[in-house]
């Protein structure tokens, strides 16, 4: 073989084999970091993996917001409108696009009593705006 | 009657568009000059109607000419003028109709300003910039015409700008994004044009490279200012999220610099032509999967604007058509391009290789990880959603980006063909040395040592001193593309530190306070002193005053807009070289306290300076004299051809 041939062939592997590699730790990487996304309903049926790290969303339901008296703990119900409801716990600071009656989506631990433990909130930054995850309930909701 | 005429004019500009792209063609294609004329006169005129267009459009904003639809979605009386100004661009029809308006800016220069390069080359340019340009055209007039009237019931106030918007961050950011994805379009068609013409040389690519570092500098000023805007305007001190949308301008970026160094091989010793037009396709191929990403609104994100299917649609077919057409017209003509070059050892050439290695697999994760939750929706089915979060990201960005800055820091002591050993292990002597320098770094500053910082300061530092040697090896023969090389690598030093120090030394903590009460962040105490009620034209809300150190003051706000009932947080931030103080104020609670969140985040600024600094540094390589002397001598060869 001569010789530039067989560079180029040794390039080929060399690309083959990064670019295999490359494929493989990235969907190992995917299985580990993915966050699967759960709607009231699945929460409340339990189906939902418990401590694990997820991500769930709805509506939040008016009146439902309580704060703690001391500290900034938060709780509030989110809801699909119909009547799947769950309760979320946060520690800190609510999103200022947060409000009861508008879709939030919250990343965290469901904990074995039900209780949503939230590490962070998402609010929706546009009342033209529904994330995809909650426009199925939002078509539900139409008559 | 003037958005009417608006109207109108857009289309004389796809109208132009059509011109544009069949006389570049065909005179491209028969070789005649006064086609080519023709299309170069064409993109004056395409300017001109869209900047009418444009203009008729802010006059309908400044107006308050609600009939429009656009207007009373996106506007209020009660906005400053700059405001509705910037409100033109603020939405999905608007912003397009300057993506538009930019792309026959981009068209006009070219036109005007490459009058040195051959005849054919420009006819092919052209006529794939008015192809590029018909496309935008049509997509804006037929589904997101933003000069849709609302008759007969005209509102007599509007919707109001998302208040988010009313900022100078976006005055500023959408344009310069802009300016820099329509850009990569430019070094598209030079792509297409090299394919077409089946001819690419070092003349070539010293036509693509002053266009295309001048598109990676807008496009690399876009995202800062992006970056910088959702640090201050959101309110939580978050400068990058890893959201598909920032994800869709971050891909055609690391896929431009990818080109920039690829196009520095092929300019020099002809090497990797096949590889850079891949690189001109794929860039601009990223831009319009971007668009379609974000315009589509089939990504949950906090940019996207609101879903309309049939957009996505038309998005989707401009985009399958332009990545697919280009890549066949690529199987096909690739082969014309061929080149034999040899290269050993720690050449340059292989440093340029690893770049590109490194910078597409960093492209292809980011894609991966973006585009998952929607493979898998298609697949799956719709039920089980999911997302992928920044963990996945920083863990594959993370190391590529580590291995990237130790290529990068040899890279200024490589020589083409071949680099002696010697100088390579002088280099790695360096290395020793800016370990130490970032592990003593740490204990001075008595903050604890990071494993990950600390590696990642050693680089940089690294990174600087191999740069800062060989500029002063070469000072009696430095060129301004040496310069900007060097400058460009330390803006990326510069924004490693930045990164890693920010990233892992930020302290943040939250707490309900009473006026008088303070809290402690980083051995620094901010007390709350006053809250204070304050107004505007549109909103209503309150000030809080932080007292720090010897004579700091921070006045975070919290309002309320009344008219889209938004509230937002004003945060305040004291910014420093070496530390930002970032305070967030979230307003009244129980018992006469007040939320608050405040950050010390170090080394914050380092990140979007080193980026600047980069860059400049592209316009700096873009002012070499080899640019410019070609000039006149191409001018002579052009109709020789």
């Amino acid at each position: 073989m001569k010789s530039h041939r067989r560079r180029k062939l040794t390039i080929i592997i060399f690309l083959f084999v990064g670019s295999l590699a490359t494929v493989l730790i990235s969907i190992f990487a995917l299985q580990n970091y993915i966050n699967h996304f759960y709607l009231p309903d699945e929460i409340v049926s339990g189906e939902v993996p418990l401590e694990r790290k997820i991500r769930a969303g709805g509506f939040v339901k008016p009146g439902s917001v309580v704060h703690e008296s001391a500290g900034l703990g938060v709780q509030f119900d989110i809801t699909d409108l119909n009547d799947a409801t769950f309760r979320v716990h946060y520690e800190g600071i609510l999103p200022s696009l947060f409000r009861e009656g508008q879709g939030a989506i919250v990343a965290g631990r469901l904990n074995k009593n039900g209780i949503f433990a939230a590490s962070h909130v998402f609010a929706k930054h546009d009342e033209n705006y529904v994330p995809p995850e909650l426009k199925g309930m939002v078509e539900h909701d139409d008559p | 009657m003037i958005p009417e005429l608006g109207h109108f004019s857009a289309f004389l500009g796809l109208m132009s568009a059509v011109g544009i792209a069949l006389f570049g063609f065909f005179g491209a294609n028969q070789n005649r000059a006064s086609w080519v004329d023709m299309s170069i006169r064409l993109t004056k005129v395409q300017v001109a109607v869209l900047t009418l267009s444009f203009l008729l459009l802010i006059t309908a904003f400044l107006d308050d000419d609600f009939s429009v639809l656009y207007v009373a979605n996106n506007s209020n009386t009660a906005l400053p003028w700059y405001y509705k100004v910037s409100g033109v661009w603020g939405a999905h029809e608007g912003s397009f109709l300057l993506w538009t308006l930019v792309t026959a800016v981009w068209t006009v220069l070219v036109a005007t300003r490459a009058r040195h390069i051959s005849l054919k080359l420009h006819g092919y340019v052209l006529g794939t910039l008015g192809v590029l340009s018909f496309m935008f055209l049509a997509f804006l007039l037929f589904s997101s015409n933003p000069f849709e009237r609302l008759v007969p019931n005209v509102p007599i106030q509007g919707a109001d700008l998302n208040p988010v918007l009313q900022d100078i961050g976006q005055i500023i950011h959408p344009p310069m994004l802009y300016i820099g994805y329509v850009g990569f379009g430019v070094t598209f068609a030079f792509g297409i044009a090299a394919l077409a013409t089946g001819k690419i040389d070092s003349a070539w690519a010293r036509w693509a490279r002053p266009w295309v570092n001048i598109a990676w500098l807008f496009l690399t000023i876009g995202i800062v200012l992006g970056s910088w805007w959702a640090y201050y305007e959101l309110g939580w001190g978050g400068w990058w999220f890893w959201d598909p949308v920032e994800n869709a301008s971050f891909m055609p970026w690391l896929a431009g610099t990818a080109l920039i160094h690829s196009l520095a091989a092929t300019e020099k010793r002809g090497a990797f032509k096949n590889w850079t037009i891949l690189l001109t396709l794929l860039t601009f191929t990223l831009v319009l999967m971007g668009a379609f990403l974000v315009r589509s609104g089939v990504l949950s994100s906090v940019h996207a604007f609101a879903v309309d299917p049939q957009r996505g649609l038309i998005l989707l077919t401009i985009f399958v058509l332009v990545a697919g057409g280009s890549l066949v017209l690529y199987a096909f003509r690739a082969h014309t391009l061929n080149t034999q070059v040899q290269y050993w050892g720690v050449s340059r050439e292989l440093l340029l290789l690893i770049n590109n290695a490194l910078l597409v697999i960093a492209v292809f994760t980011i894609l991966l990880g973006t585009l998952y939750p929607l493979g898998h929706e298609w697949l799956v089915g719709g039920d089980k959603k999911l997302s992928v979060g920044e963990p996945y990201f920083n863990a594959m960005f993370v190391p590529i980006m580590l291995l990237l800055s130790f290529a990068l820091a040899i890279a200024p002591i490589s020589r083409w063909k071949h680099t002696p050993m010697r100088l390579v292990l002088n280099a790695l002597i360096f290395l020793g040395g800016s370990a130490v320098v970032a592990l003593l770094l740490p204990w001075i500053l008595a903050d604890g040592v990071h494993l990950g910082v600390s590696c990642a300061v050693a680089l940089a530092i690294w990174i600087m001193v191999t740069h800062a040697i060989a500029c002063y090896r070469q000072r009696n023969a430095l060129t301004l593309g040496f310069i900007g090389m060097s400058v460009a690598h330390v803006g990326f030093a510069i924004a490693v530190i930045g990164v890693a120090v920010t990233s892992v030394y930020t302290e943040s903590k939250d707490a309900r306070l009473k006026i008088g009460e303070s809290l402690e962040v980083s051995g620094t105490d901010y007390e709350l002193v006053s809250v204070q009620p304050t107004e505007s034209q549109n909103f209503i809300g309150e000030r809080a005053r932080f007292d720090f150190g010897v004579q700091g003051s921070l006045f975070p706000e919290r309002r309320f807009y009344s008219i889209r009932e938004h509230i937002t947080y004003e945060a305040a931030i004291a910014p420093g070289i070496f530390k930002d103080r970032y305070i967030t104020f979230a307003g009244p609670m129980e018992n006469d306290t007040w939320g608050v969140e405040i950050q010390d985040k170090p080394f914050q600024r380092w990140i979007w300076f080193g980026a600047v600094v980069a860059g400049l540094a592209a316009l700096i390589a873009m002012l070499d004299k080899r640019y410019r002397r070609l000039s006149q001598r191409d001018l002579e060869t052009r109709y020789s051809e």
